[in-house]
């Protein structure tokens, strides 16, 4: 290799977000270490502060800073990089890295572009470019025309036929595409579409084609190959994100798989991509005609798929070549002999399914279509497709056992409906459908699905039946339902049994999985990989007896979903790092394919598994192992923790039934009692007339919840005994399986975190973190500040106190976190997790001390430091912002309460707090200096608390909108404001002109109450605001606070200081180094 | 992962239980057999002695499919063998070689048979000389023929003369010469190998293919010897020595080129990428060149169906 670049640039993709999450990190950390191997000087860019790819470890250097063009360029000023990767951050990356070039910047900086040429970025991107492209190639694509006005677009529409598919270039996750079936429709959504966007695409819609996906390798001397192969089980109009996919395709012939294989070549020939690409294409189910829909010039979710699909490191691949590696060059990585110019082979298949959390917004449509809403995915893999099915139903961590056998959550009246319009429920409607009798024949017409899927669940549903009629299992039935993926504890429902009878009798019977390698060969070449999954279909086991050397095992996240994301994976993947550093063999359970904790170069082993009682306690008893760590992957793993520990495994860290004592709410709230400390007012309720009784004593507002949840599920605050009826009637479902909770609901209070480590007992790491927001945001979506600017120095002592006394009681043994809520300096605990929590890489990576570290010390029984810093001692101020992708869950309403509706999170550092808040805002999407402002400021109160807000803005020379009650507020109290209407006065000036014509550059609205059911006014407002990307703020504090951010502001006031150059004080040289 | 109906009627499988590494087979059933074989099959008629799968899906769909797969088997008296961990039976004969194999009942218990004891070119080649296509002649030596190697000429514009292996050239006018792919041990052929000796004097294109790969390498003076592990897929890189471009082939073979053993006159041409093999050799003045791998694919890769154009190129 000559000509190496010495100084890459690599663009992150910012916060986890509907479209972009996971798979980012993964792409980007491999990028890296494929960089950092070649002697190469990394600069990362990303303010995604809980990702593995900013770890001390990784880059050379890392800017926590917004991936835009202003700071972008500005870090290419200072490091002076003589090449820049733009592919390995998503849709966020490539366009910025799109703007830097059509600004100039790159040529003017000589900052060359690796991999694909930019010119092929723009050609696959633009639709028109990439249509006449590949009409020149006599590739065929779908029939469509860019429009840029709602005229064109229904002229247009009218010429090729409805339906017509709606779409727009640039877009991530198909943003605002949708199907239109006749004029209206087309009129409704382009006019949508064409307020993100000047051109909008209108396309043939080819309902009912299979889509089928190849990820296709091109290096610089013209070489190709295709990864893998990916089949729908959805079919065409579902929004690959959204859809069930199958790797490799079932349904294909060799003829339409090699036709597509050799289309997939040509085409990324002639746009000379160099690196790792996706393209996408429908295939007619009737014959062998096809369309290509779309190619992908970077690194994408179906590349990190196919890369846990196959084994073969696509990221890490794709960043040798962009630097001008040949294919032949590169080493397959899981052979170690053979060359990465192959095609891999798979002995199993593998099943992705989409998770989302539609069922947390309101308002919100549960169907399912062209654009993406899901928030995670999991990926099973099996030698029956019914195995890897079933068991990637059970990863999803829905509640469901399977694809049958579940409670009647899962059970749906309007089958004909629902199998018509698909929403995430469609699998179990399916199974119902042939429950009630429908042929494949029927489900098939109504779904559009390839029959072939369905015969399979169709299996799925006989073999249940038969289990049913017989309420027994023999030796050759259990076998059987054991192969097809059925759970012990899906078998013992079908015969009115217990999970542990099932166990039992599998146990006597000797049936267990087989553990089977992921080798890229298909076992026709020897490889020594540790990359495994089981499977009921085999009867040898490719472990070895060497393998079983008491290995601890660490219990990663699951699927991603709104509360639990990046952040346990960063804890994961440092724990495994950690053991293996202290010469522990480690094992990583995990079935997410966007994380990096599943990169089988990670751990010793690793097993895409479900993260279940049953799968847990196979691995560990088939590797033999020393113990499970469950504390690092956040709340699934702990659930985990008292069964695990039942059945006689090991758990490390703090003791199983100290988890219990802090996850059970009555003991936890008896010891709280116990030891003096306060907590908010609360009790367990079963009616409604006790709920009001209970609610009447504390007084208004309540919280409402269950007990066991995370990230807020089926919460919800009650102002009055009308809320709390009207929530409680729709929570009564919980309240029968699980106690509710009411408790009282302090407002106007301060929320704090205590994130620790503790040693027997004793506390030896902390850090305190500080919302902006009053308590009632949920912590995943609150605005934390390390260390803590306007909370009692009292309240600090307190806090640490009451800590102190908890860890001692609960024998804290690792990581934990508490929450508090503060008021005039009185400190009460709402939450103890005995887990590490989601603010562990924020603040280990703010105070650079890594708490994992420490707490992977203790479990292990090593010698560890305590920390005695205080909190004042920084130089610095941190500020970890939520990211929402309200944009995608069209109608969801867009505020923040108790229930968690964030997607990611960033985090900035500043000299001071107004700076950092300024970046982490600017980091997920807010655009300063702001002109104009519209305010809908919510109760009096609020009003009031606003006024010195609304001066400050008015000083900066801002204008202002109001909403009639606020605009009256406002001239009462001397400021300028224009009165607009509201929507549903239907008069001029009104409030939707001036979201629409873009008048404002942001919009205030403070929500009047807890709970805003109906669609009024104020929702509108919010939901304009989102649709038409105008930055909205619905939180008095922050908007309190950011006005005394922009007092500060100017061009110089946001440094460009990279993360070490923060705090490399505090900690010259990282441990993780030598590993 | 695909392409069973082509790889149960490949004339090279002749005499062999087929074990399939991916485990779900079926999916796409059998398409409908008519008398000029389609696409779909490599010969007429299923040529493999007995096929070990994992899972069976008796239940298939696509919209060209005709009967599920057990069904052709039966109709050709194929037995088959499902729910075997194939992972298993593949290390197995990955570390020890093709090895003898039956399938039989408890109640009817079989002897094993080998097919190397046997001339597998009579079995499966052509008798009779055939020919396709108008244009330039292109005499192929059929050893066991894929279809898609006829197809891939005649498509070009070409007329193939197909003649059983044991023909005398001597009898026609022809402008080039194929020696095709087939079943069995290429030791086992010393009259064919010496009719490729003469032929090669002659000075006329040549391509060899798999077995004509190996007819034409012992012809050439090389010899062939037996591989640890044979290659066996459709996903087996080559590199084309000469200028560095990769390919993935499909393949199945069990003996190779001994490279060392080539005379000074052939260059080699490709190299398998996994294991350093031999995959090709090229003359380094006459037109004549053979490869290891199927450039006619069906199954597999279409990536090397360019060695068609370079072999029919040469004509004059």
């Amino acid at each position: 290799m000559t000509n190496k670049p010495k100084k890459i640039l690599i663009l992150g993709s910012s916060a986890l977000k509907i479209g972009e999450a996971g798979e980012f990190d993964y792409s980007g950390s491999q990028a890296i270490k494929a960089l950092k191997e070649e002697g190469i000087y990394t600069v990362l860019i990303n303010p995604n502060i809980a990702t593995i790819q900013t770890s001390e470890y990784l880059a050379d250097k890392v800017y926590l800073l917004p991936v835009n063009v202003e700071f972008v360029t500005k870090i290419i000023q200072k490091e002076k990089p003589d090449a820049i990767l733009i592919s390995f951050g998503g849709q966020t990356a490539l366009n910025c890295g799109m703007e830097l070039h059509e600004k100039g910047i790159l040529n003017k900086y000589n900052v060359k572009i690796l991999g694909s040429p930019i010119k092929t970025v723009i050609d696959t991107e633009d639709r028109e470019k990439f249509k006449k492209n590949l009409d020149s190639i006599n590739v065929k694509v779908a029939k469509s025309k860019a429009v840029t006005s709602i005229q064109d677009a229904i002229k247009t529409s009218e010429e090729l036929g409805f339906p017509v598919l709606i779409r727009i270039a640039f877009a991530l996750g198909g943003l605002g595409s949708g199907v239109c079936r006749n004029k209206n429709e087309v009129e409704k959504l382009a006019s949508k579409a064409l307020s993100y966007t000047s051109q909008i695409l209108v396309e043939e819609y080819l309902e009912g084609w299979k889509e089928i996906e190849y990820e296709v390798v091109r290096d610089k001397y013209d070489n190709c190959i295709t990864v893998c192969n990916m089949e729908n089980f959805d079919p065409m109009g579902i929004h690959t994100g959204e859809s069930i996919v199958v790797a490799p395709s079932q349904t294909l012939t060799n003829h339409e798989y090699h036709k597509l294989r050799e289309i997939a070549i040509k085409v990324i020939r002639h746009f000379g991509i160099i690196g790792e690409c996706n393209i996408q294409y429908a295939l007619d189910k009737n014959s062998d005609d096809y369309r290509v829909i779309e190619v992908n010039a970077r690194l994408s979710r179906s590349s990190a798929l196919a890369s846990k699909a196959t084994g073969y490191p696509l990221a890490f691949v794709a960043a040798k070549l962009a630097i001008g590696y040949g294919l032949y060059e590169l080493k397959n990585n899981v052979t170690k002999t053979t060359p990465a110019f192959f095609e891999p082979a798979l002995d199993y298949c593998v099943i992705k399914i989409p998770r989302w959390d539609l069922k947390k917004f309101r308002n919100v449509s549960k169907r399912i279509g062209s654009s993406m809403k899901s928030v995670g995915e999991v990926m099973a893999i099996g030698r029956k497709f019914e195995e890897a099915l079933q068991k990637a139903v059970r990863m999803l961590d829905i509640g469901a056992n399977g694809v049958v056998c579940n409670d009647k959550k899962f059970q749906f009246d309007d089958i004909e409906l629902f199998l018509k319009e698909p929403g995430e429920e469609r699998l179990f409607v399916i199974a119902q459908a042939f429950e009630n009798g429908y042929s494949v024949e029927q489900i098939h017409e109504l779904t559009n699905i390839n029959k072939w899927f369905l015969h399979k669940i169709k299996n799925i549903v006989n073999h249940k039946r038969l289990l049913e009629i017989d309420q027994r299992v023999t030796k050759d039935s259990l076998l059987h339902a054991k192969k097809l993926g059925f759970s012990d504890l899906q078998i013992a429902k079908a015969i009115n049994k217990n999970e542990e009878d099932i166990r039992q009798i599998r146990v006597y019977e000797n049936i267990h999985p087989s553990a089977l390698q992921i080798d890229t060969l298909a076992a026709e070449y020897p490889a020594k990989t540790n990359y495994l999954y089981l499977t009921y279909n085999a009867s040898h086991d490719d472990l070895s007896k060497d393998d079983k050397l008491n290995p601890i095992i660490i219990l990663g996240s699951g699927p991603y979903r709104i509360g639990s994301s990046v952040e346990f994976d960063w804890c994961c993947v440092n724990a495994g790092r950690f053991l293996r550093k202290y010469g522990e063999k480690s094992v990583m359970i995990n079935c997410n394919p966007e994380t990096v904790s599943t990169d089988y170069d990670e751990f010793d082993f690793l097993f895409f598994e479900e993260l279940t009682l049953e799968t847990v306690e196979e691995i560990y008893r088939k590797l033999n192992a020393r113990g499970v760590i469950i504390s690092m992957g956040g709340q699934v793993p702990n659930n985990l923790a008292v069964p695990l520990n039942k059945r006689g495994i090991t758990i490390l860290g703090t003791s199983p039934d100290k988890i219990d004592l802090a996850e059970n709410r009555s003991k936890f709230s008896s010891l709280l009692d116990k030891l003096n400390i306060e907590q908010p007012e609360w009790s367990v309720l079963s009616t409604v007339e006790e709920a009001l009784r209970f609610a009447n004593s504390i007084g208004y507002p309540v919280l409402v919840r269950p007990s066991y949840v995370l990230s807020g599920a089926a919460m919800g605050v009650a102002s009055n005994d009308q809320e709390l009826i009207t929530f409680l009637q729709k929570a009564v479902e919980l309240s029968k399986e699980f106690p509710t909770v009411i408790s009282k609901f302090l407002e106007n209070a301060k929320e704090l975190e205590f994130d620790g480590v503790a040693s027997n007992g004793k506390i030896v790491k902390y850090a305190i973190s500080e919302h902006v927001e009053n308590a009632g945001v949920h912590s995943g979506d609150a605005t934390l500040v390390l260390p803590p600017q306007r909370t009692y120095l009292e309240t600090i002592r307190q806090i640490k106190k009451t800590s102190e006394k908890i860890a001692e009681a609960l024998s804290i043994n690792g990581p934990f976190n508490i929450q508090f809520i503060a008021k005039q300096n009185n400190v009460k605990v709402i939450e103890c997790n005995l887990r590490a929590s989601r603010s562990f890489p924020f603040v280990s990576k703010t105070i650079k001390d890594n708490f994992i570290e420490t707490a992977v010390k203790i479990i292990l029984d090593k010698p560890f430091d305590t920390s005695e810093t205080s909190l004042f001692e920084y130089d610095y101020v941190a500020v970890k912002a939520p990211e929402f992708s309200f944009t995608r869950l069209e109608g969801a309403d867009p505020t923040t309460g108790v229930e968690m509706a964030s997607t990611g999170e960033v985090a900035c550092f500043g000299d001071d707090f107004n700076e950092a808040f300024l970046k982490a805002l600017i980091s997920v999407g807010y655009k300063f200096p702001i002109k104009s402002v519209l305010i809908s400021s919510g109760t009096i109160e609020s009003k009031a608390e606003l006024l010195e807000t609304s001066r400050i803005l008015t000083k900066l020379g801002i204008k202002f909108y109001a909403t009639p009650g606020t605009a009256k507020f406002m001239i009462n109290n001397n400021i300028t404001v224009e009165k607009v209407n509201w929507p549903s006065q239907k008069k001029k000036p009104n409030v939707i002109d001036l979201i629409k014509s873009k008048g404002v550059d942001l919009v205030i609205n403070i929500p009047k109450s807890f709970q805003e059911d109906e669609l009024t006014n104020d929702y509108m407002v919010r939901r304009l605001a989102v649709d038409y990307k105008i930055p909205l703020i619905t939180n008095r504090q922050l908007a309190m606070r950011l006005a005394e951010a922009l007092e500060k502001y100017d061009d110089d006031f946001l440094q460009v200081k990279s993360w070490e150059e923060y705090t490399e004080i505090r900690s010259p040289n990282s441990e993780l180094e030598s590993i | 992962m695909v392409g069973y109906p082509e790889t149960l009627t490949d004339p090279s499988y002749t005499g062999q239980i087929l074990v399939l590494t991916f485990p779900l087979i079926g999916n796409y059933g059998i398409e409908k057999e008519i008398e000029i074989n389609s696409t779909f099959f490599e010969s007429i008629g299923i040529k493999i002695s007995g096929l070990i799968i994992s899972d069976y899906s008796n239940d298939f769909s696509h919209w060209n499919a005709f009967n599920p797969l057990s069904r052709w088997m039966e109709k050709y008296n194929i037995p088959g063998l499902c729910e075997v961990d194939t992972r298993e039976l593949t290390k197995l004969i990955r570390e020890n070689g093709t090895m003898l194999g039956k399938i039989e009942l408890d109640t009817d218990p079989i002897d094993f048979f080998n097919p190397d004891t046997i001339n597998l070119f009579e079995k499966v080649a052509t008798k009779d000389v055939v020919e396709y296509g108008k244009g330039k002649t292109i005499l192929l030596y059929d050893c066991g023929c894929k279809e898609n190697i006829v197809r891939n000429i005649v498509s070009r514009g070409y007329k193939v003369k197909r003649v059983p292996w044991n023909y005398d050239y001597k009898q026609t006018d022809f402008d080039a010469v194929l020696f095709s792919n087939g079943p069995g041990n290429p030791e086992m052929y010393h009259d064919l190998v010496n009719t490729a000796k003469e032929i090669i004097t002659l000075g006329k294109p040549i391509l060899g293919i798999c077995m004509g790969h190996q007819i034409v390498s012992l012809a050439a003076g090389a010899k062939t010897y037996k591989m640890k592990y044979g290659h066996r897929s459709q996903n087996q890189p080559v590199i084309n020595k000469k200028n560095n471009r990769c390919f993935v082939t499909s393949q199945n073979h069990g003996f190779a080129v001994d490279t060392q053993t080539l005379p000074k006159e052939w260059d080699v041409w490709f190299e398998n990428l996994n294991d350093k093999t031999n995959e090709g050799i090229i003359h380094k003045e006459l037109p004549i060149m053979s490869v290891q791998f199927h450039p006619e694919a069906a199954p597999g890769p279409v990536d090397t169906e360019f060695i068609f154009d370079e072999f029919l190129s040469k004509i004059k």
